[in-house]
């Protein structure tokens, strides 16, 4: 698989302050990655790093096959970090022109890039005159317009109405549809539920997790079981040694599986006992769920 | 390079305030044609200014280059505000992630200072041609092109009194502080040259060491052409005050000059590079 990052024990200090400790991660062409963590975990300060704003203290990253300089990998790059930032005395069209001089790419695609995010209307408006979902909206075009291999967010729907939140997530949609690779920073989990297959997991500048979504924690599932005996069924599934943790609550047992059993064997095996289940239920945890607890138990 | 230039004109040219102040100098640096319109006529009392001599050549670059260099401030303010706009909009910020380098970014701004020093100095030149064709009492080939160490003498002092104000936009990164700044520091040039000869050495000794001094090493390399006019040279005769100064540029003040331009582009690229954005 083609490599986009490699970032090796990467470290930041704010002076006392350790922002990002010995972090490595690689992004692979192709999928869409989703960093998360919850505030102040050294999601942004990463983000930083890699696109040239802020200095590391120490360890290392390169862009592709890290042979390019970082201001040259940066312009085959798409980057939004926090705030839009444009000149606020200039038109969209304007704004946009400048990107393309910096980047070094020509100015054809600024029609299609803005009729993409729905600006194309409000081309000749000042940034000043925008709404902050429409600056968010022209960001995206601007971070669009040289075609690039990585698009890079930072809380992109931070800050918007519902509408907004929406508008954006459907432009992400889109652009990850088209097969560009996207990293996602945000602490909206169910957000990064929605489009990312991969993860990198942070807390206090530490990387807890990298890989697959589906793979995050090695857990099998749970059941959630009702019968009319509880106390009997408890009582049986605490002695089976398939199951680790077994809680009853609110008339709902719920059983944590230590190995892989479906539903059906489970239900067998419980009648064959002469429990007979009026409610049977299996889940994974949600993002959510796995990641309070991987951030919190480590 | 062409790029970088490209990328600072948008910049400015679509910014209504620096556009304003940009063509206002531009205007104030042709005017200093109007000074030939200056004319007393009070009964028998008759006074031309064109007609004291000030628009001979050579004398003509020495005047016209010291005047219009006291409109460098609409520039200044100019320069000031399109380096630190660039913090308080933080679009330094999205420069440096849309591609370009901390390098790229500093040279952009010193070439446009280059360009606006360049095109003033080609300003200047032109002006002073017309005027003195116009009334020059020598139009000899020979004269006309004497003394034209004024002229990269005028683009030196620009380039550097611009970097400066480039220096003070990073440093402070509000314009409106950064201008007091530099205010403050004319001032404080002064106060320590005042100090120095007052209290630690010799009057003569604080006079050496202020030409080293950045603002004023850059004033010095243009000195007053006024007391060169023959008409105030002749009321110096009449009260006896010896008026025989050194008008010359000598290489050791574009020495001087270019030193601390080189020490503020670095200063201002160190100070962009170690920050964090």
């Amino acid at each position: 698989m083609e490599t986009i990052l490699t970032v090796n024990h990467l470290t930041k200090k704010f002076g006392y302050l350790t922002a990002v400790k010995d972090l490595s991660f690689t992004i692979e062409k192709g999928n869409v990655y989703g960093i998360l963590g919850p505030n102040g975990s050294g999601k942004s300060t990463t983000l930083g790093i890699i696109l040239n704003v802020v200095n590391r203290t120490s360890g290392d990253f390169s862009w592709f096959d890290g042979t390019t300089s970082t201001h040259d990998a940066l312009k085959k790059v798409g980057a939004i970090i926090e705030r839009p930032n444009f000149y606020p005395y200039m038109n969209a069209i304007q704004n946009l022109r400048l990107v393309c001089k910096i980047k070094d790419v020509p100015e054809t695609k600024i029609q299609e890039k803005l009729e993409l995010v729905g600006l194309w209307d409000r081309r000749n408006s000042k940034f000043r005159t925008y709404s902050l979902g429409m600056k968010q909206r022209l960001a995206i075009a601007s971070a669009l317009l040289n075609d690039p291999e990585i698009l890079i967010l930072d809380e992109p729907t931070n800050g918007l109405d519902p509408q907004g939140i929406h508008q954006i997530r459907e432009i992400i949609k889109i652009i990850a549809g088209q097969g560009t690779t996207i990293l996602l920073a945000s602490h909206l989990l169910d957000e990064v539920e929605k489009v990312c297959s991969h993860v990198i997991i942070l807390r206090k500048g530490e990387n807890l997790y990298t890989g697959p979504v589906d793979s995050m924690l090695a857990s099998h599932g749970f059941f959630e079981l009702r019968t009319a005996n509880m106390d009997q069924l408890q009582e049986l599934l605490e002695k089976n040694a398939s199951f680790g943790k077994v809680e009853n609550f609110n008339g709902t047992i719920t059983a944590y599986l230590k190995e892989e059993m479906d539903a059906e064997s489970l239900n067998k095996t419980l009648f064959e006992r002469g429990i007979v289940l009026s409610h049977i239920v299996k889940r994974k945890e949600s993002l959510e769920e796995q990641f309070l607890t991987l951030t919190n138990n480590n | 390079m062409l790029r970088l230039l490209q990328i600072e004109f948008i910049k400015l040219w679509n910014n209504r305030a620096s556009k304003v102040l940009i063509i206002s100098y531009f205007v104030l640096l042709t005017s200093i044609a109007l000074i030939a319109a200056i004319k007393f006529d009070i009964g028998p009392v008759q006074f031309h200014l064109a007609d004291q001599g000030i628009f001979n050549f050579p004398y003509i670059w020495h005047f016209n280059t010291f005047v219009t260099a006291l409109f460098k401030l609409f520039l200044a303010i100019v320069i000031v505000s399109m380096m630190s706009n660039e913090y308080s909009n933080k679009t330094i910020k999205q420069n440096l992630i849309d591609g370009l380098s901390k390098k790229e970014f500093i040279l952009s701004k010193v070439l446009t200072v280059i360009s606006f020093a360049l095109i003033s100095t080609i300003f200047v030149f032109v002006v002073s041609m017309i005027l003195g064709l116009v009334y020059s009492d020598y139009n000899e080939v020979s004269i006309i092109f004497s003394d034209m160490e004024f002229l990269p003498a005028f683009f030196l002092k620009l380039v550097g009194f611009f970097s400066f104000c480039l220096f003070l936009g990073i440093l402070v990164k509000r314009s409106a502080f950064a201008l007091g700044f530099l205010i403050l520091w004319t001032i404080l040039e002064q106060v320590v040259f005042g100090l120095l000869g007052w209290k630690v050495m010799s009057w003569e000794s604080a006079k050496a060491l202020k030409r080293f001094f950045p603002l004023e090493s850059m004033s010095n390399l243009i000195k007053e052409p006024f007391t060169r006019l023959s008409a105030v040279q002749n009321i110096g005769e009449q009260i006896g005050e010896n008026m025989k100064f050194d008008y010359h540029v000598y290489w050791y003040e574009f020495l001087i000059v270019i030193v601390w331009t080189a020490i503020f582009i670095y200063l201002s690229y160190v100070l962009l590079k170690k920050r964090d954005l």
